[in-house]
Order: C-alpha cells, then structure tokens, then sequence
C-alpha cells in the first residue's frame, strides 16, 4: 500500500472513529460511545509509552504508574471540593510529569533488562502505596463526586465528553509528528540506535531520554485524568502492573515506533477483550496464548499489515 | 521492644529471604545462561503452590504433596520451554516479556478455572505444627525454622552443584559462551531444557512451602515475582550469589520494616500520623532500598561477568 492509500485510509479511520456517537445515537447503543471513549483514553496511553519504547528503545513495564497518578490528581482534588478541571488536568501532568522525572533519573542509569524490572518495581511500588492511604480509599478507592468541571463545556454530556477526548487524541498524535521530526525527536531516536555514537558526537543522551520519559509520563497522566472521568471511580488497580503490561501490548500489536500504531493497537486488544469476555468469563486463559503467538509469529503489528511492510526501525 | 522481639523478625527476615531466594535462583540462572527474561516465573511458583495443596488434601501426607509438585512443576517448566520459550532466546527481551505475559495470563486463568477465584488455605503439617524453643524464652514456628533450613540447604546444594559437578561446569560454560560449548559439542537445547526445568523445580519448591503460611490464590505469582526482581537487581543479574545475598537482605528490611517501622515513627510523629505513614513507607521501603543501590552501583552488588 503506499504512502497516499494509506493516508487515506487513516483519514477513513479517524472519521469513524468522529461518527461513533452518530452511530450509537441512531442506533440507540449508548454503550458503544462508553467503549470508544475507553479504547481512545488507553489509545492516548499507549501512544504516549510509545514515545519511549518505540522512538526511544525505552523498554518502560511501569507506565500505569503514571496512569493511575492522573487519576489521583483527578479525584483527590475533588474530593477535597476542588473540582475545576483546569486545576486537575494541569496537576494530573505535572504530578506524573515530576515522578516520572524521579523514576526516570534513577531508571535511565541503567539499561536493557534492569531498567524493564526496575520501572516495573517502581510502578509496583506506587500500587502498594496507593492500596496503603485509607484516607483517600486504600484498595477499594472512591467514587468521583464530579467530573472535572469546565465552565460551560459539561463532561457530563457523553457527546461533548466523546469529542473532548477525540480532540485530545488527535492533538497528540499531531503534537507528537512534530516531536518526533524535530531536533529533539532526532537525537532521542539516534540515541536509540547508536548511543555510543551520539555520545561521541557530544550530546548528552541521558538527558534527551529523560526528557522524553518525562513527556511520556505527563501525557500518560493526562490519559488517567481522562480514565478517572471516563469511570468517575479512582482505584490503585489503575497503577497495577497488569495494567502496564495491557498498555505495552497495545503498542507492540498496533506497531510500535510508529504514531498511529498504538491507536490501532488499542482498538484491537480492547475490542478483542469485549469479544472474548463476551463469550467466556475465562477469556484471559485465550488471550493469553493468543499473545504468545502475536509475538512469534506477528513481526511489524497491525500497522505493518497495513503500511505492507516492517515498518519498524 | 525487646531484644527476643527483634530476633524473632530478624528470623522472620530470614525466612521471607529464603523463599526469595529460591525464586531469584532459578530467574538469575535462566537469565544468566539463556538471556531469558522469564516474567512467568512466578506462575511456576503459584502452579507448585496450588498442586501441593491439592495432593495435600488427597493424600494427606505433606511429603507425597511435595514430592508430588516438585515433580510435576519440574514436568511443566520442561514442557513450556519445549513449546513457547526456546524460540524466544533469540529474540529481544521485549518479546520475551510480551510472550511471557501472555503466559501468566494464560496459568492465572487456568488456575482460576479449575480451583475457582478466591484464596485456598491449607495447614501447617501436624509434623511441623508445634514451636521448637531455639533461646530461653524464644520459641519459634517448626514450620517457618525448617523452611530457613530446607533454603539454606538448597543454596549450598546449588552451589555444590554448579561449581563442582559436571553439569555445574556446563552450566558456567555456557553463561560465559554459549556458541563454543555448543561447538565443543554440548547439546545446548537439553542443557537449556534441563536448566530451564530446575530453575521451575525452586520455584515450585518455594510455592509449595508458601502455601500453609500464605493465601493460595491465583496471581500470588506476581506478587513475590516483583519483589524478586528487586532482589535481582540489587544483587546483579546472573550472579547466583547476588542473588542470596539480595534476597536475604530484602527479605530483612521488608520484614523488619513492617514490623518496627510504624512503633519507631511514633516517637518520631505521634502516633495518628504514624499509622498513616507508617504502612505506606513500609511497603516502600525495598523500592527506596534499590534506589540507593543503583544509584551507587548500577549493575548491582555482584555483577555477574558475561562475555
């Protein structure tokens, strides 16, 4: 398929994905206008892990940390009677944006195996942490009294709501062809195929690369923000590391290294969950194996079938 | 708090430890040998864990039990490496996590499909059920004192083995350089099926002893497989002594943590704000460890040499 056949098809996506609500509207299935809104809030997560894991050869296995942060940012400022959703969407980014700096910093000196367990553990520990405040729900978490309040633009509305979140995505996935093409996205790439070389040439990738977990990690909280509305509920599960793995998996199935992969790949394994929980309670023992075989056998992801080629590299 | 107080935690410390040690030992060495970052580890431990205390109760007898899922442990590491892991030693380590959490998923579901949702619990052995006095006024569970030994026992077993038999000599051979043993004509697949196999053996042997002083229950696997990562971390990847070392240290500062954290801050904060705190920091407290340890030595304690 070449590059205009596919940007048509892109272009073919992102207007289904504009006329879902129109969809469940006439045919009156409210429920697929919750599931879309779903898909696209872990579409937004699994682009922002792709920033790192695909352009920057990060293998983070902790990213629902960051998750879960903007959802805290969301419901603890609401529960406290604060619930402008300017106030709570910048908290919800700056708040993972500075813990992933901390994670980052002490993560980024290591590499290859040491750093996917040690974001991990990270993760994990901010999971074991959550479950431990009693004052903000401990393990059964709380329900949002609100969600996030914007002057005349109503969250409530699941339509305006749908549309807010569409919007989100398509500024990020622009935002983040601009990034990746830009000096900053360039050395970060380089640096993930010949670091030695970037260093030799006197850049500091260190830093470059904790820029960019920092980016990574704001945006996946501003997906939590948006989780936290989408279920009105905080729970510490959102940090659980099943969750990272989820995220991960969307990446990896859509294409990973590319921007509209991880979309793709979020579409695919929630939809496929729907699918299988559908049918079965026991759905994990199929999606399980069915993992393992996408990993052996499927090279590329969803996004490399589409483009007809690897596109990864 | 009294000083028989803190020795009976430090045992305490010393048993957990124990237990991380038998998982981190088979993880290192299937790390060291096969550049296999193994995420299902610990579904081996949970499998070993739910066996054992299914023959438990047919057979009544704990030593049929143990014998009965370290074997059958053993048999399914073998028959997972042969179908799903051998192709994955090639590939990045990204692969090998994606495939391996699909496994976990997969063991979790099935567990919870044949022994339902919610947690088992079984009992202490009636051999083991007692105290044994170990100091004046100290007394201290049988069970826990000879979970302490059977770990200190598997370690030393383990290193008789690799640095004094001949499957010892393969097994360093072929973590040092896997292309010239297999040219000296080694058959590396066996040798990495066998491997593979034992290091499912510990970790089922560390499920088996878990189930009477932990819940049974499906995903207990990832509970223990995260701290073991930390373990390993701290200790260096590869390196089997690392690995003791790690665990024993863990296992002492997270116990002791839980133990005396909160009582210690409480002179410090006054207590409402120490039973806040207290847990919380507790239960951060081997993250923060790792931490430290890394900043200071990046590739951990022991760092195991690979060429």
């Amino acid at each position: 398929m070449d590059s205009r056949a596919r940007r048509a098809t892109l272009a073919a996506g992102f207007l289904g994905l504009a006329l879902v609500p129109v969809v469940a509207l006439v045919a009156n299935q409210p429920f697929y206008l919750d599931l879309f809104r779903r898909i696209m809030i872990f579409a937004i997560a699994a682009v922002s892990l792709d920033l790192i894991l695909g352009f920057g050869g990060m293998v983070s296995f902790g990213h629902a940390a960051y998750l879960g942060l903007g959802a805290y940012a969301v419901a603890i400022p609401a529960f406290y009677g604060i619930d402008s959703g300017l106030v709570q969407w910048t908290l919800a980014m700056a708040l993972s944006g500075a813990v992933a700096l901390v994670i980052g910093a002490v993560s980024l000196r290591t590499s290859g195996v040491s750093f996917i367990m040690i974001t991990l553990a990270f993760a994990q520990m901010l999971y074991y942490l959550g479950i431990s405040i009693t004052a903000w729900g401990a393990d059964d978490g709380m329900r949002l009294a609100r969600r996030s309040q914007f002057g005349l633009l109503d969250l409530t509305n699941p339509y305006a709501f749908y549309y807010v979140v569409l919007g989100v995505l398509v500024a990020l996935l622009w935002l983040g062809h601009q990034l990746i093409h830009a000096r900053f996205g360039t050395v970060v790439r380089a640096a993930r195929s010949n670091e030695a070389r970037m260093q030799a040439i006197g850049f500091s990738t260190f830093r470059y690369k904790l820029a960019a977990f920092v980016i990574a990690g704001a945006v996946c909280g501003l997906a939590g923000a948006l989780l936290a509305n989408q279920t009105e509920y905080l729970t510490p599960s959102y940090m659980h590391w099943t969750r990272s793995g989820d995220i991960m998996v969307m990446v990896i199935l859509g294409g990973m290294g590319t921007l509209f992969g991880p979309v793709l790949g979020a579409i695919a394994l929630l939809l496929l969950e729907d699918l299988l929980s559908a049918w079965t309670v026991h759905w994990q023992v199929v999606l399980g194996p069915l993992l393992v075989l996408v990993v052996l056998y499927g090279r590329g992801g969803l996004y490399g079938l589409l483009a007809g080629g690897d596109r990864r590299g | 708090m009294s000083g028989l107080l803190v020795l009976e935690q430090c045992l305490n410390g010393l048993q957990f430890g124990v237990m991380l040690f038998l998982m981190a030992a088979g993880l290192t060495l299937v790390f060291g040998i096969m550049n296999l970052v193994n995420l299902a580890h610990g579904s081996l431990y949970m499998v070993g864990a739910y066996l054992a205390t299914a023959a438990f109760g047919w057979t009544g007898s704990f030593l049929l039990a143990l014998l009965f899922a370290l074997v059958a442990t053993l048999a399914v590491g073998m028959v997972v490496e042969v179908v799903a892991l051998r192709t994955l030693y090639e590939r990045d380590h990204l692969d090998q996590v994606l495939a391996t959490f699909g496994l976990i998923l997969f063991f979790n579901e099935a567990v919870a499909i044949v022994w339902g949702r919610a947690a088992l619990f079984t009992t202490v052995p009636r051999a083991l059920a007692g105290h044994v006095r170990l100091l004046p006024g100290l007394s201290y569970p049988a069970y826990r004192a000879v979970i302490i030994l059977v770990g200190l026992a598997v370690a030393l077993l383990l290193w008789v083995v690799v640095s004094r038999t001949r499957l010892g000599m393969l097994i360093r051979a072929g973590a040092s350089n896997r292309t010239m043993v297999a040219a000296l004509g080694v058959n590396i697949r066996l040798l990495y099926t066998v491997v593979f196999g034992f290091g499912a053996a510990l970790a089922g042997l560390g499920g088996v002893m878990a189930g009477p002083i932990y819940t049974v229950l499906p995903g207990m696997g990832e509970e223990i497989l995260i701290q073991v990562f930390v373990v390993i971390v701290i200790g260096g990847i590869g390196s089997i002594r690392g690995a003791l070392v790690g665990a024993v240290v863990v296992g002492m500062v997270d116990t002791l943590g839980r133990a005396f954290l909160k009582p210690m801050l409480s002179t410090v904060i006054g207590p409402s704000a120490a039973d806040n705190a207290g847990p919380a920091l507790a239960s951060m407290l081997i993250y923060i460890l790792m931490a430290a340890v890394l900043y200071f030595r990046p590739r951990g304690l022991f760092p195991a040499v690979r060429s």
